[in-house]
């Protein structure tokens, strides 16, 4: 398949669950500044913009609140924000029209269509959350059930997982920034869907470095960081059968299969104690390796994204 | 609410200022939020057959933490003390002894089950989860209208209530600091599991529920979802060898605590009712065995009995030898012929209650009863003096209440809930608001047309609960980086804006 529509295949993945990442990140965090009645709202807000990527300016002497955090990651022109993710979606949709089912296509148009016109602005941001939430099942649905198991399906699907990593490491990392009694946990779980599973595994009684453990390491769980790392490597086996050099010999010759299972053989293999410890900086890193795994999967897979430039022959 | 001059009373003062800049409309809106919002998850009671959702009124009802330390307070002290009755009426009665309570009392209560004797619990534990019904009065002082030690139900409600309304008045919480509620299934659990029989370090508990046709099978599933444990039906277990176990697609698994809401009655047909399908034949040789713990234990009701309630103030002072610190309504026992007399003579005043009933079921209140209601129940008290109470009317407290787009003053209660896992009983920071929805109604129980409303204990922001606290860790945190986005959109910028330049192009 062209590398184009590949790249597009991708970017649908990602931006779509980087939408549904982003709502899970900020439901739990609205939902803690009205529950937890201790808990600092300008310290944590500033903490979860940080984790997002849009560190506030420390000089900056008046507080942040809770709105202005929902402006920026949910409804502003910001790139990552939730509106402009799922208007990307579409866009890259739009670009891989051949390809992409009309059922998808359709969904994802009328999910960009909502967003775009600002009509959530009025509504509660719990709404929002939720629907979005929806919108990304039904196409998800729709692709697992409407597109082959082909090439494209593995672009797509290695996109949603590596974004679900860098997703689920944020949202770990944004409770360990946060700080606060540790009542943020059944939130965080709560809010990916987790809550049952992790108590059914745990028991309630579990204390909060089980929850950090349930989301990073439960092989089963999936939107813990390492399913997502596994789904992410099973797609590059998928992708690299017809190379050469069979992914079933060298793996280590696809730099983000070794970027990615470096990454998860640190989590799994190193003591949790340690990694709790200082759960920021692994969160970082595998964040880091998400994005790295990304651009490898770019140069491999999709070359030539760069526009020609023509220069002029030397006489 | 409100003082008497009209301004609200202290507690109430934000929530006023956030309910007040509301139109009506908006009020509309939250208002049919909530609903489907109950709806939509599920949240029901069964009334004869019909899932319905239990009606919640947007109005939270506010306690402030000096009221609230004072009830806490009480409703630990009343647990404590109907531990110490129940481990004495079926141990060495020196309560019987000592003359604070006579032993025909004790017998002739209908929840009195001779085979409770010689159940000792393991970690001394009867009463695990205890819901105590206060009013308050005209003086505003909380008073404790009835216990309930056997099966209290209603604890689903408060932490549902809680996570709705927070979603559809999120302008007042951020003003108040409100105590959170969702603890209660961590506390259930740690003291369900210190109930286990001695030895047991990871003991496995269980829910037992009569099934889904219960009308409190919503909360039984809650529960045990929130606990993360099995929810268990009397099919589900079997005993042998004096155990209790459970079928499980990987054999029999032993259970070691029972968090039982079904009745004693239906517990075990071996001992209680033969025709019970609910429960499990066995399960109390294997509770007198020591092999398995039930909570709450068997033969309760005889300290939730109406009639002993009268007793539980001189109960208080007995075994605790302290005050009451939450004061009884005034009762009459009918038993006593004079106190009759002049009960019968007053019944189109009084408030009639039969002793072991629970739900609102068979009150009779005296100002709203035809006569020949109350000639029936005259006859009724003369021939079964034991089996009922009367009590005044109190004027139960108000809350202003959403009916039909604007608040309205209506009666409401309030059930708080203690969990006593041995070391400590802890009174869940709000309880259950029950709120009698017809105007004027005093009954606010569900059965008979009552809502409920969310409870807010109102903390000292300056001074958090007990849970340890964790700075913010900002200093750390590098930020992250901002999520990569697909260098193509851009140029897709470009290739729009070239032929945006040249508009023949496209049409080649």
């Amino acid at each position: 398949m062209l590398s184009r529509i590949a790249e597009s295949l991708f970017w649908i993945g990602r931006y779509l669950e980087r939408a549904d990442g982003t709502a899970r990140i900020l439901d739990v965090q609205l939902r803690l500044l009205l529950e937890d009645p201790w808990l600092d709202e300008d310290a944590s807000c500033r903490a979860l913009l940080s984790v997002m990527g849009h560190p506030v300016d420390a000089a900056r002497v008046d507080p942040v609140d809770g709105r202005e955090m929902l402006e920026l990651l949910a409804q502003s022109d910001a790139p990552s924000s939730i509106v402009s993710s799922l208007a990307a979606a579409r866009e890259n949709a739009r670009r891989a029209r051949e390809v992409v089912s009309t059922e998808m296509w359709e969904s994802l148009n009328t999910t960009r269509n909502e967003v775009v016109a600002g009509r959530w602005r009025s509504r509660s941001p719990y709404r929002l959350f939720a629907w979005v939430r929806d919108r990304v099942a039904v196409v998800t649905g729709i692709v697992d059930a409407t597109m082959s198991r082909d090439q494209a399906w593995h672009f797509l699907v290695l996109g949603r997982y590596l974004e679900r990593a860098d997703m689920t490491a944020r949202l770990i990392a944004a409770q360990d920034a946060r700080g606060g009694s540790g009542a943020g946990w059944p939130l965080v779980l709560r809010s990916c869907g987790a809550f049952e599973a992790f108590l059914r595994t745990y028991g309630a009684a579990a204390s909060e470095d089980r929850a950090a453990e349930f989301l990073l390491l439960d092989r089963l769980f999936p939107r813990s960081v390492v399913h997502a790392l596994l789904e992410a490597d099973a797609c590059l086996a998928q992708l690299s059968t017809d190379e050469a050099y069979s992914a079933a010999r060298l793996v280590g010759r696809d730099d983000a299969r070794r970027l990615l299972g470096r990454a998860r053989t640190e989590l799994e293999y190193r003591p949790l104690a340690e990694v709790y410890a200082d759960l920021g900086t692994h969160m970082d890193r595998v964040q880091r390796v998400c994005s790295a795994a990304s651009d490898a999967v770019a140069q491999r897979f999709f070359p030539g994204g760069k526009a020609t430039a023509w220069v002029r022959e030397h006489s | 609410m409100y003082r008497p001059d009209g301004t609200p009373r202290s507690g109430y003062t934000s929530l006023h200022q956030s309910l007040a800049r509301l139109t009506g409309e908006e009020l509309r809106t939250r208002v049919e939020t909530l609903a489907r919002t109950y709806v939509d998850q599920g949240v029901t009671f069964d009334l004869g057959g019909e899932e319905r959702p239990f009606p919640l009124d947007v109005v939270p009802r506010i306690i402030t933490a000096a009221e609230w330390g004072v009830v806490e307070r009480g409703v630990a002290q009343r647990v404590k003390a109907l531990e110490a009755f129940l481990a004495d009426a079926y141990g060495a009665r020196a309560s019987v002894a000592a003359g604070v309570i006579p032993l025909r009392l004790l017998l002739s209560s209908a929840h009195f089950h001779r085979a409770a004797a010689g159940i000792e619990p393991a970690n001394g534990v009867r009463v695990h989860v205890a819901g105590i019904d206060l009013v308050r009065d005209s003086e505003g002082e909380f008073r404790v209208l009835e216990d309930n030690v056997r099966v209290p139900s209603g604890v689903s409600y408060v932490l549902e209530n809680r996570n709705s309304v927070s979603q559809v008045l999120p302008e007042a919480f951020s003003a108040e600091p409100i105590r959170p509620v969702g603890e209660y299934p961590f506390r259930l659990l740690n003291a369900l599991r210190a109930a286990a029989p001695e030895g047991r370090s990871d003991p496995t508990v269980v829910v037992l529920t009569p099934g889904i046709f219960n009308s409190a099978y919503f909360e039984h599933a809650l529960l045990a979802r929130t606990m993360g444990v099995e929810l268990v039906e009397g099919s589900d277990l079997l005993c042998h060898d004096g155990s209790l176990f459970m079928r499980t697609t990987r054999g029999e698994r032993r259970v070691d605590v029972v968090y039982r809401r079904i009745d004693d009655e239906f517990l075990d047909p071996v001992t209680f009712r033969a025709d019970s399908v609910l429960g499990c034949p066995g399960l109390l040789t294997a509770a007198r065995a020591g092999r398995v713990t039930l909570a709450n234990a068997v033969g309760n009701g005889v300290a939730d009995d109406k009639l002993v309630y009268t007793y539980v103030p001189d109960l208080i002072r007995y075994f605790l030898g302290e005050e009451p610190i939450l004061p009884n309504v005034d009762t009459w026992r009918l038993e006593e012929p004079d106190v009759r007399e002049q009960v019968l003579d007053r019944l189109d005043e009084l408030v009639v209650k039969p002793v072991d009933g629970s739900g609102g079921k068979g009150i009779v209140i005296g100002p709203d009863a035809s006569h020949a209601e109350l000639d029936e129940l005259r006859s009724r008290l003369v021939a079964d003096p034991r089996g009922w109470i009367a009590q005044p009317v109190v004027a139960l407290s108000t809350v202003p209440t959403v009916i039909d787009d604007h608040l309205a003053p209506r009666h409401v209660d309030l059930r708080p809930f203690a969990v006593n896992s041995g070391e400590e009983v802890w009174v869940l920071p709000g309880g259950l608001t029950r709120v009698a929805l017809p105007e004027g109604q005093l009954v606010v129980n569900s059965s008979q047309g009552g809502g409920s409303k969310d409870t807010w204990v109102l903390g000292d922001r300056d001074a958090p609960p007990t849970m340890p606290m964790r700075a913010p860790r900002t200093a750390h945190a590098q930020p992250m980086a901002e999520p990569d986005v697909n260098p193509d959109d851009s140029r897709g910028h470009q290739q729009q804006q070239q032929q945006q330049i040249n508009p023949g192009r496209s049409e080649c």
